[in-house]
């Protein structure tokens, strides 16, 4: 570890600190004082400095939280990406130790040819392990593996005093602590169990499905075996066609692998068929960022997934597989200058369909259909904030304009009645539109818990966050 | 965009307390202000969720940068920000007050520097946003009526325009206003045809996005290409 006498520099508080802070659905513009700590010390002064300027502090990882989780208006925002130092890793039982700002994408690379992969990975690879255990992220295997927190075996927590403290799965503090999107305390350091693998690639199942029954039937069907299911969902399926999508269930191969293990072998091409550079795609994309060119695409890739591999295995490299969102680089920019939302409920296997169809109808009766559904099963998880369930979660990507802004908000709204009347769950990582009488009612008994922790461990309401008064979680 | 957050300097009447009225009623939240604290008071009145008023003289230079930081955070971030202190004190023909001329220039010009300057450099750094600068028509010529306050607006449009040309690739808009006659205390001596303070708030406020300087009216426009191309021998001897 480098000392701390070493790395500190004294902090100022001036403009020359200030920088846009964007949700990564870039709908929701900040400025913040950005400070971007090397360790322990230098949060620590930066904490003394919000005290005495009277400012909030707003945590922030790299930023790929969608909504307002993640932001701060001019607060000082704590940026943890550069402590990102892998501190020991054992090849031979796969537990890493490192700094939080160790992205997952750190992790696969620096793991992978001891064959080690991370037991939980996002749709992409950009996010720190100190933003994704604030909201707990989960993957495609959530149903199986739960959230990332569960794969924690300790970390280090720095609270609003200025105490750093040890917690595991032992302790009550831990589940407190992840999932509650860093308004209780900096996770700055986090020792993870990593999963083995024998290749880098897996074997992957395509099937499409013609309704949200069959989409459910297929995720029944293969819960029990496969590592991974995800299904996309063509939101402009109308009718006895709602629901319709492509279902994708996946396998770690068992046979060593080690050509695959390498970390440049999992890089993405730089190409589309061949020829055609990814980095222009999103130039491509944004020519059909509206109503009717979403509907010829997700129409397109509906007949294509029926036509093509349809009932078929096919061997697929594990970062292809998981990281899909990184596969066109820039592509949030077609949603330019409005940027986008984007709208994940998770509700209880027995309601899932029904919910999810009224979704889905309700968007075509607005108008607003979502350029993108993805279907996922989840199991419930014990972290305070959990957003998981015994169910299903539909994640819905919205276009956002000045125009539609209000129409698309009391849409998202009435969305939230639905689930909420099911007993569903929202996920902090993804909120922008939730209210705090909704908050209050999925949160129920934890919110009351979360509200005194809160004033046992950040009384004066140091730690705080666009999310968390929008939401008026500190009441 | 939609101005979700505004700062009108020179608020508490005129052109200024229009900006502010309108920009609140649109949803903007909007920090006034101005050295009449009875004047801004009763303009929070009229909308005290999305009005924040602040006591200042823009001549106590030394307090800008704190109090701008104070009212960004207390909006909650910027968006806009107009720049509308400005005094015009009667001069007469062969009057040369040292004293008059210099609160023109401490108000029209240095305040004008300190917070448009406050304003560029935050700007500069979020890269969006916009700043308006209130000039005037009399900036177009030196009129030999009041040539201190001629001069100030003269200086501030070109300093807005070289704030637009210093901004112009960050993302930053930076917007020149030149009214002709506008109704308000300040114009109060002169007998004239003059356009209503609320109308020309409403003509500045659809310039928000755009890079440039402005009339406010295609007439104004129009007589003003004129008279800044009158040879200066033909000009001394007009009376304008």
């Amino acid at each position: 570890m480098r000392l701390a006498q070493e790395m500190v520099k004294e902090v100022k508080l001036g403009v020359d600190r200030l920088e846009p802070v964007d949700g990564f659905g870039q709908s929701n513009r900040t400025a913040g004082f950005v400070f971007r700590p090397t360790c322990v010390q230098e949060i620590r002064d930066i904490f003394a400095l919000a005290q005495e300027e009277g400012r909030a502090v707003t945590l922030r990882g790299a930023g790929r939280s969608y909504g307002d989780a993640n932001t701060g208006a001019e607060a000082i925002v704590i940026d943890i990406q550069r402590m990102n130092r892998i501190l020991s890793w054992d090849c031979e039982s796969g537990v890493i130790d490192c700094e939080a700002g160790v992205t997952i994408e750190d992790l696969w690379r620096y793991c992978l040819e001891d064959g080690y992969w991370p037991p939980v990975v996002t749709g992409t690879m950009y996010p720190t392990l100190g933003g994704a255990l604030g909201v707990n992220v989960h993957g495609k295997n959530n149903y199986c593996k739960g959230t990332l927190g569960e794969h924690v075996l300790e970390m280090d927590v720095l609270f609003a005093d200025g105490t750093l403290t040890t917690v595991g799965p032992g302790d009550e503090l831990f589940y407190q602590v992840i999932s509650t999107a860093g308004q209780l305390g900096v996770i700055v350091r986090v020792k993870l169990q990593m999963h083995h693998v024998h290749s880098g690639n897996l074997s992957v199942y395509a099937e499409s499905a013609r309704s949200w029954n069959e989409q459910i039937a297929l995720f029944e069907r293969f819960e029990h075996d496969a590592d991974y299911m995800v299904s996309w969902v063509d939101c402009f399926g109308r009718g006895v066609e709602s629901g319709r999508g492509l279902f994708h269930a996946a396998w770690y191969l068992e046979r060593d692998d080690h050509q695959s293990l390498i970390a440049s072998n999992q890089d993405l091409p730089s190409l589309i068929l061949g020829f055609f550079p990814k980095s222009l795609v999103w130039k491509v994309l944004k020519l059909f960022c509206h109503r009717v060119g979403m509907r010829l695409i997700n129409w397109a890739k509906y007949r294509s997934g029926c036509l093509l591999g349809n009932r078929k295995h096919h061997v697929q490299s594990l970062v292809a597989f998981s990281f899909l969102l990184d596969y066109v680089p820039d592509w949030r920019k077609a949603y330019a200058p409005g940027g986008f939302i984007q709208y994940q409920s998770f509700v209880p296997k027995e309601h899932a369909a029904q919910v999810f169809d009224a979704q889905v109808r309700l968007q075509q009766e607005y108008g607003l259909e979502s350029y993108l559904g993805v279907l996922k099963r989840h199991r419930p998880d014990k972290f305070l904030f959990s957003h998981a369930v015994d169910g299903y979660s539909l994640a819905l990507d919205f276009k956002v304009t000045e125009k539609n802004r209000d129409k698309l908000w009391e849409m998202a709204h009435r969305m939230n009645d639905l689930v909420l009347g099911a007993g569903g769950k929202f996920y902090f990582a993804k909120d922008s539109t939730l209210r705090p009488e909704d908050a209050e009612k999925y949160l129920g008994e934890s919110l009351s818990t979360f509200r005194l922790l809160k004033q046992k461990y950040d009384p004066d309401g140091l730690l705080s966050s666009d999310l968390a008064k929008r939401l008026k979680l500190h009441r | 965009m939609k101005t979700r957050f505004a700062i009108v300097i020179g608020a508490s009447s005129g052109i200024g307390r229009e900006l502010v009225r309108q920009l609140a009623s649109e949803g903007t939240k909007v920090a006034a202000v101005a050295r009449r604290t009875e004047l801004l008071d009763a303009l929070k009145v009229e909308n005290p969720d999305r009005i924040l008023t602040y006591s200042h003289d823009v001549t106590d230079f030394e307090s800008a940068e704190k109090l701008f930081m104070q009212m960004t955070h207390d909006l909650g971030g910027l968006d806009l920000f107009i720049y509308n202190s400005g005094i015009m004190p009667v001069v007469e023909p062969n009057e040369y007050s040292f004293e008059k001329d210099q609160a023109t220039v401490d108000v029209n010009v240095t305040g004008a520097v300190r917070w448009c300057n406050l304003a560029a450099e935050r700007f500069l750094n979020t890269k969006s946003g916009t700043i308006i600068g209130l000039g005037s028509v009399a900036g177009d010529r030196g009129r030999s009526g009041s040539p201190v306050y001629n001069s100030s607006k003269a200086f501030l449009h070109t300093y807005m325009e070289a704030l637009r040309n210093r901004l112009a690739t960050s993302g930053v808009n930076v917007v020149t206003i030149k009214p002709g006659p506008v109704d308000t205390e300040m114009t109060q001596h002169l007998s004239m045809s003059k356009m209503s303070a609320t109308k020309a708030a409403e003509i500045i406020l659809s310039k928000r996005g755009k890079n440039g300087e402005f009339y406010l009216s295609p007439l104004h426009r129009a007589i003003f290409y004129v008279i800044k191309r009158v040879p200066s021998p033909i000009f001394r001897k007009l009376k304008i």
